[in-house]
């Protein structure tokens, strides 16, 4: 039977891929943010899950304002790189696992979660940064990815107490999964930060250093945090941390924290990392 | 009648809600058809006649045309579409984000690389009105 036996939470700045692409991870400015992740690589080259299932946000480039769905999960069994405006990155095409796709929107649908179903999807840097950083420049991704994208963009998007519900139903739904399959669940987006308006540039460390501590310890505590808390005290953007409640919901109440990054500035974004593993690996 | 919104108290900020999206639904549209390379090469040839293929208002092509980037977001417009119009102009999110804060971009990027803009007196705007 599958299993899930890690979680990974990462932010997904594009200015981090674009950094990458361009060979600049050597500069003053972006070299810690490279070398946080060292540690991370080596575990995940030790670890060799067979799936990585991805809590993302596509930002507005495979889906627009014309159907913008709460929660999809791609069943594709290849997903390409959008162009999002700069030309598509330079990295290899994401390989589904449709089987499992189609398994855990079985499984989680009757669980009554609506979820959207999508056989044809173009993937952005909200889910492509994440692997960079967690697998570097491999001429093919070591894994196949079930993509699961979340709407953080148009209002009103999910409450942090469902994408936690998400989290459970998913786990449901792979250990009922009649393969052996050791599986790690991404979130992504976050921590603190606002890409729009006069307050632009908002970073909010003891808001962070908070949800990191809790998201290890006490992540109850963080399922009810309002829309209007994540707005007003880590900025617009910040709301994405409701995809680490995805990954945190999917593992063990009780869990062992192996690693964590947090540095600002990323661009405009506070970068947080933190990788979990459940007691059987 | 709508519901009233807590999230008009934030400062600085505009929430991007359903009523937004419907406002700045052709906006949005037009800044999404700059992720094809012939449409940002249309518009780079004739700004307003690309424009005029789209059912916008007057002011929100002002704001396009203009680059004033709060504006667009004021008109209905959101920062993941408007990002596609910076890049198709070559800049990138923390350029457009420091013309929206009102910085240069080098005072932008040291705010940041001091730790970013703080969250003490930018929590409401009654509290931004009562420090004065």
């Amino acid at each position: 039977m599958a299993r899930i036996v890690a979680g990974v939470a990462t932010s997904h700045i594009p200015a981090v891929g674009a950094a990458w692409d361009n060979g600049k991870t050597a500069d003053p400015y972006w070299q810690p943010v490279f070398k946080g992740f060292e540690r991370s690589k080596e575990w995940i080259a030790e670890l060799k899950p067979d799936v990585c299932i991805v809590a993302y946000n596509d930002h507005m480039s495979a889906f627009s304002l014309e159907i913008v769905p709460t929660f999809a999960v791609g069943c594709a069994a290849e997903f390409p790189i959008s162009d999002e405006g700069w030309g598509p990155r330079k990295v290899p095409p994401v390989k589904g696992h449709p089987e499992l796709a189609s398994h855990i929107v079985q499984s989680v649908i009757l669980d009554e979660f609506d979820l959207t179903i999508v056989n044809r999807m173009e993937v952005d840097h909200g889910l492509t940064v994440p692997l960079t950083l967690m697998f570097g420049q491999p001429s093919e991704w070591p894994c196949p990815v079930v993509p699961i994208a979340v709407n953080v963009v148009v209002y009103p998007v999910p409450t942090g107490n469902r994408c936690w519900m998400l989290g459970k139903a998913i786990r449901k739904a792979v250990e009922s999964f009649d393969q052996d399959l050791r599986v790690v669940v991404f979130g992504t987006g976050g921590m603190s930060h606002q890409l729009q308006g006069p307050r632009a540039g908002l970073i909010n460390r003891e808001f962070d250093t908070r949800f990191l501590d809790n998201l290890t310890k006490d992540p109850r505590a963080l399922v009810n945090i309002s829309h209007l808390e994540y707005l007003r005290e880590a900025g617009s953007e910040a709301i994405e941390l409701v995809m680490w409640l995805i990954m945190r919901g999917a593992l063990d109440d009780r869990v062992r924290e192996i690693y964590r990054f947090y540095h600002v500035p990323a661009s405009n974004t506070a970068l947080g990392h933190i990788i979990f593993e459940n007691t059987r690996r | 009648m709508s519901l009233p919104k807590e999230y008009d108290d934030l400062p600085g900020t505009i929430v991007f809600d359903a009523d937004r999206a419907r406002q700045g639904y052709h906006l949005n549209m037009f800044c999404m058809s700059m992720m094809k390379p012939e449409n940002r090469a249309a518009f780079k040839a004739d700004e307003r006649a690309y424009l005029d293929r789209w059912p916008m208002s007057e002011a929100q092509k002002q704001v396009i045309l203009k680059r004033d980037w709060n504006g667009m977001l004021e008109q209905g417009g959101n920062i993941y579409f408007t990002a596609k119009l910076a890049a198709t102009d070559g800049l990138s999110f923390q350029q457009i984000a420091a013309k929206m804060a009102g910085a240069t971009q080098e005072e932008y990027a040291r705010m940041m690389i001091k730790g970013g803009r703080s969250i003490e007196g930018n929590r409401s705007k009654s509290e931004l009105k009562s420090r004065g």
